[in-house]
């Protein structure tokens, strides 16, 4: 009933990296999770491997693959017990909006070090002030004899220490109209001005350096525009469809992970000479979940399919990532709940997959933001 | 002297009361609830007294004076509890409050100690975690052991020299307590303990442990098997896989290996033999104080989220003034409400000596389940804020799903209140 058609050269992917993150990642992920960092060797050997920016074009040194190739990765990333190497982020969020709006020069100069893994991205959205009202942005640019100046802070940024390249979002203080006045550049790592503050300490995606970041006169080229000026907020509207739907996929590959790991558990753990799934309530809330997960898994299918004929779904992703990144919350809560004392211990897998979850119904627009976007498609 | 009356069917037939009137009030008084199958209570919601009212204030005043942030930060990472703190809270006598006098308690109730755990989690639940369960499990002394054995450890428990915990729970065993496989041999004048204990709280700081041991060798099940103290110095008793913790880090958590661990006979709590139904006594009680942790966890995420939501602007208005915003603060206070009102309830009956599991276990897993829901729609309340650690709600929200564990998870509290109430109509 599954709705996406892999061919075999999609499933050989998955093997090659199913591998690959056998022999990389899951040796790994204790330290990168100790050390609240993955290093950027390992952002290069998914490079080197062809797991970064599966999408990007043959002229700008990416291999050209389709969407379902994003999936898969997507799919065996959500199963590595840490979330700092959060590729879907860089390849398929960040890097599109260079190879959309960038200037011929920008992708010759950004896009190979991209799918290689020699530049690490991240996007500056987000401020102390601003989250869901990206519109309230006080970070300024101005233009001042061929160079742009900016000012400001950011907060909350992923990637925030690996970037070597950042898309900032900033305004211009001349213009009124908030949703006219926002831009964004391109700022390089290491461009006088630009600092990076220490790694923020969170709940969880403990291997993942989320940073402040600031700017104080920090001069970049303007050829660093990316796209047009004034219309940051349209090039952000028009790429929420695949940053939606890529969270939606990694929310709901979450979702079923903690759900498989806990069947498998409940199967094999006995209490009081009794399997815990022989418990007629546990084998309800599977069957509940299972549920769930199933009918979840046919709609993010369907548009996956539908994203990949370049249909309009910006509403139907807006509701995935809602329902997606709720129900994996829900889940990893049921599951620990189920587990018992176990699940209050460190060791047992699902309590980094709670902690790591929680962040999903926050990033990438809120689900209150998400609800209020499809509400107002209502026209109510 | 407190003097309550209490309600003659209870067993607390108070002489004051003449026999006329008691049939009255028992005949009036009979009608039973559809939840419990027992007597409704005429007097369910009561008012903390102004004694009472005078503790919540000075635990309040403590917290706010001792429970620095930043250390309550640190310590947490390393799962560690600030000594001092407990050592100033054993001082002004927020340990064992309801030990007796010469115990170095102050002779009050649950009631009393639930105020002070819910202040204390209020103002930090991590802290208020690791201070209420310093003297964990020795309520079984308290409730079943000789004076003797009162004299030598909740004197040492309340002054805060000792900590105390159970070891109860065995790797086969979970929390189903009949199947022991720990075992003590009565050799002359003293008991040789051997075997195995996990999840043991306080596990290896405690001064004294409870531990769950057959006692007749031949016996299955829960008969057969006896509540003896062990010193946490004695020779042979070692801690061992101490645990990394999602949650409630400030109390250490180990298991505990016994090779041949001599204790004095005296160390026997309670009856021989009597040391399953003496557990499960505690835990009910133990029950209502982990409850009113949940409970002042959930309403220290409830403030923090409200203080949020009335300055933070977005789209030009406050996020208080929202009404989805709203209508989740309604959620949490109706929740914290329900909590509250079950708590205070099962406290207050336990200090009447009247102690109902279904209802003990209600109250629990309501204010473990508001503490759970408040402080998870708390860090979404505040957004990317929410899931840093510096603005503490996830620390609230780990503490509070690991107290949604820690003494019986969902299923379990509902089989006990399930099993609670057919029993008693049938």
């Amino acid at each position: 009933m599954n709705i996406l058609k892999y061919s075999e050269k999609h499933s050989a992917f998955r093997e090659k990296f199913r591998a690959f993150v056998k022999k990389e990642i899951l040796p790994n992920a204790e330290k990168w999770e100790q050390d609240h960092m993955v290093p950027k060797q390992a952002w290069k050997k998914m490079g080197q491997e062809g797991f970064l920016c599966p999408c990007v074009q043959p002229e700008y040194g990416g291999p050209g693959l389709d969407f379902l190739y994003t999936v898969i990765i997507i799919e065996e990333m959500a199963r590595t017990r840490q979330t700092g190497l959060i590729s879907y982020l860089h390849s398929d969020i960040i890097v599109p909006y260079i190879e959309s709006f960038g200037s011929e020069w920008q992708k010759k100069k950004y896009l190979p070090g991209c799918v290689s893994g020699d530049i690490i991205t991240a996007v500056g959205m987000t401020e102390p002030g601003a989250g869901s009202d990206l519109a309230s942005i006080s970070t300024i640019a101005v233009e001042e004899e061929g160079h742009v100046i900016i000012n400001g802070s950011k907060t909350f940024i992923s990637n925030g220490i690996n970037c070597d390249l950042l898309i900032i979002a900033v305004k211009d203080p001349l213009i009124e109209n908030p949703h006219k006045a926002i831009s964004l550049y391109l700022v390089e790592d290491k461009t006088p001005g630009f600092k990076k503050g220490g790694k923020l300490e969170k709940m969880g995606m403990h291997s993942q350096d989320t940073a402040e970041l600031f700017f104080t006169n920090c001069r970049i080229p303007v050829e660093n525009l990316l796209g047009e000026k004034g219309v940051g907020f349209v090039m952000l509207m028009k790429k929420l469809q695949q940053e939606r739907l890529t969270c939606s996929i990694m929310a709901l590959n979450k979702a079923e992970y903690v759900l498989e790991w806990t069947i498998e558990y409940c199967k094999n753990t006995q209490v009081s000479g009794r399997p815990l799934s022989s418990s007629q309530s546990v084998q309800f809330a599977f069957a509940e979940m299972a549920t769930e997960a199933r009918m979840s898994r046919l709609f993010v299918e369907n548009l996956i399919a539908d994203h990949m004929e370049k249909k309009d779904i910006v509403i139907e992703t807006s509701m995935a990532k809602y329902q997606t990144s709720d129900m994996a919350n829900r889940f990893a809560n049921r599951c620990l709940d189920i587990i018992g004392s176990y699940a209050m211990d460190e060791q047992c897998p699902l309590v980094r997959e709670l902690r790591d979850l929680k962040v999903m119904p926050i990033f990438a627009g809120t689900n209150e933001i998400m609800k209020g976007i499809i509400a107002k498609s209502m026209k109510l | 002297m407190k003097f309550i009356i209490r309600f003659p069917w209870h067993g607390f037939c108070t002489s004051v009361i003449g026999e006329t009137l008691m049939h009255k009030i028992l005949n009036r008084k009979k009608k039973t609830s559809v939840f419990t199958g027992k007597p409704e209570e005429e007097n369910m919601s009561f008012k903390i007294s102004k004694p009472q009212k005078e503790i919540q204030k000075a635990a309040r005043d403590f917290a706010k004076g001792e429970f620095d942030k930043d250390l309550a930060f640190d310590m947490e990472r390393a799962q560690k509890f600030p000594e001092d703190v407990r050592n100033k809270a054993a001082g002004l006598g927020f340990i064992g409050i309801h030990y007796p006098e010469e115990y170095y308690g102050a002779g009050l109730g649950i009631l009393e100690n639930v105020l002070l755990a819910e202040e204390f989690c209020k103002k930090d639940s991590s802290m208020g975690i690791g201070l209420m369960l310093s003297g964990f499990a020795a309520e079984c002394i308290l409730r079943f052991g000789t004076d003797s054995l009162k004299d030598r450890f909740l004197s040492g428990i309340a002054s805060g020299e000792m900590l105390s915990g159970e070891a109860f729970t065995e790797s086969v065993s979970g929390y189903d307590t009949g199947d022991i496989k720990t075992w003590a041999q009565k050799k002359e004048d003293a008991w040789i303990i051997n075997g195995q204990k996990t999840l043991v709280t306080n596990g290896g700081k405690a001064g004294v442990y409870c531990v769950l041991c057959r006692t007749d060798p031949g016996s299955i099940g829960a008969d057969g098997i006896s509540m003896i103290l062990a010193e946490g110095n004695s020779e042979g008793l070692l801690s061992v896989n101490p645990r990394d913790k999602l949650g409630m880090r400030m109390v250490s958590t180990s298991d505990l290996v016994f090779n041949n661990v001599k204790v004095p006979c005296s160390n026997l709590v309670g009856k021989q033999g009597k040391g399953v139904l003496q557990a499960l006594a505690f835990y009910d009680e133990a029950r209502i104080l982990l409850s009113a942790m949940a409970l002042g966890t959930a309403r220290g995420a409830f403030l923090r989220a409200l203080d949020y939501v009335r300055q933070r602007e977005l789209f030009g208005k406050k996020l208080a003034g929202f009404q989805v915003t709203r209508h989740k603060l309604a959620d949490m206070a109706m929740g914290i409400n329900i909590a509250e009102h079950l708590v205070y309830e099962v406290a207050a009956d336990f200090d009447s000596g009247r102690s109902d599991s279904g209802r003990i276990a209600m109250a629990g897993l309501s204010a473990c389940q508001a503490a759970i829901d408040v402080s998870s729609e708390a860090i979404q309340l505040l957004g990317g804020y929410g899931y840093m650690a510096e603005y503490e709600l996830e620390r609230f929200y780990r503490d509070a799903k690991s107290m949604g564990i820690f003494l019986g998870n969902t299923g379990m509290m509902k089989d006990i209140i399930a099993k609670n109430i057919i029993e008693k109509i049938k």
